[in-house]
């Protein structure tokens, strides 16, 4: 029982946070991963993982980590703008943690979740917590209705052909044991919505447990087209990729 | 074996057994009422499935949760994040 606390005790938590012109809310994810963390006791680190951001978004994360000191606060960047798989891998090579979150900057995903994928972590001894906008009081704000069919839509013909197992596949709010991640991010080929797919599906094939934790989605990009023809083409794509291939 | 396999094998058992009781390939003779049921029987289900499908998504959709709370929440604390980030530093 000792040794079972003691051993908790050493779990560090590695937040990657990719970011493209985030210099308005990278502050404020900051701060709310802090006191989220501070509220839960837990140990973590914060990685922020820039894509040479025209707007500034380096200065402030250097200001963050004067505030917060350099072993909260890591900065690790990059030239240009590769993609999220590689910034996951890159970000990972410098995580000290045991285990890693993936999570949105932009104040979509909320910190105070955090917690509760911990929880329930320990609680199942998952290897994966997902969070889910489709169960329990999950949910989303600022979407209209067409979005919200697009994405009921979506997730239904996700289930039907893939059968997953989780009922949140699209999403990015994730806590991962940081071997899994590794052992993932090597199998993973695809890219957008279905690189978040893939991995789920993946990680039931290679016998990952993975437990879920309903979280609330804030959209506050009003006006913004996200989701174009193009981009539910190659959802689709990608989803019949995954149908014939795992 | 891949998704798309395990539904092929699906479809071809259910396939030959359809075509095996309403095609009569064995000369098995089944009752004329059970062989006019079975006969459009695959029209059925997909126009079943059809139906499952739309009143799922409806569902879903109806009971898809409005996060106004949290996106209140998140504003007030945005505004206390930027009151106490400028006060440990931070040049916006």
């Amino acid at each position: 029982m000792a040794a079972a606390s003691r051993n908790r005790a050493r779990d560090k938590y590695s937040v990657l946070l990719p970011t493209y012109n985030e210099r308005e809310n990278l502050p404020l994810i900051v701060w709310l991963l802090v006191r989220s963390f501070q509220e839960s006791g837990s140990n973590f680190e914060i990685i922020v993982i820039d894509d040479g951001s025209p707007d500034g978004t380096r200065e402030v994360a250097e200001q963050l980590e004067k505030i917060y000191g350099s072993d909260k606060i890591l900065l690790r960047p990059r030239a240009k703008k590769l993609g999220l798989g590689t910034a996951y891998i890159h970000g990972m090579q410098h995580a000290t943690g045991n285990f890693i979150i993936i999570m949105d900057a932009d104040l979509s995903h909320h910190p105070k979740f955090i917690p509760e994928f911990i929880r329930k972590q320990k609680e199942g001894n998952f290897d994966i917590v997902s969070g889910t906008r489709y169960k329990g009081n999950g949910g989303v704000y600022g979407w209209d209705l067409k979005r919200k069919i697009i994405s009921r839509g979506a997730n239904f013909v996700t289930q039907v052909l893939l059968r997953p197992g989780a009922s949140d596949l699209t999403g990015s709010f994730r806590l991962y044991r940081k071997e899994v991640l590794q052992k993932l991010m090597e199998k993973c080929v695809s890219k957008g919505y279905v690189f978040q797919m893939e991995m789920i599906v993946r990680a039931r094939q290679l016998g990952y447990t993975i437990g879920e934790v309903p979280i609330s989605f804030v959209d506050r990009v009003y006006g913004e087209s996200k989701l174009g023809g193009n981009e539910i083409v190659s959802f689709l794509k990608g989803l019949l990729t995954l149908f014939a291939t795992t | 074996m891949t998704k798309l396999v395990q539904w092929l094998c699906g479809l071809a058992l259910l396939g030959t057994g359809w075509a095996t009781l309403a095609l009569d390939p064995l000369g098995l003779h089944l009752p004329l009422p059970c062989r006019q049921v079975l006969w459009p029987f695959p029209v059925y289900l997909l126009v079943a499935f059809g139906c499952y499908s739309l009143a799922t998504i409806g569902y879903r959709l109806a009971t898809f949760n409005d996060c106004e709370a949290a996106a209140k929440e998140l504003q007030e604390q945005i505004r206390e994040a930027r009151a106490d980030l400028s006060r440990l530093g931070l040049k916006f």
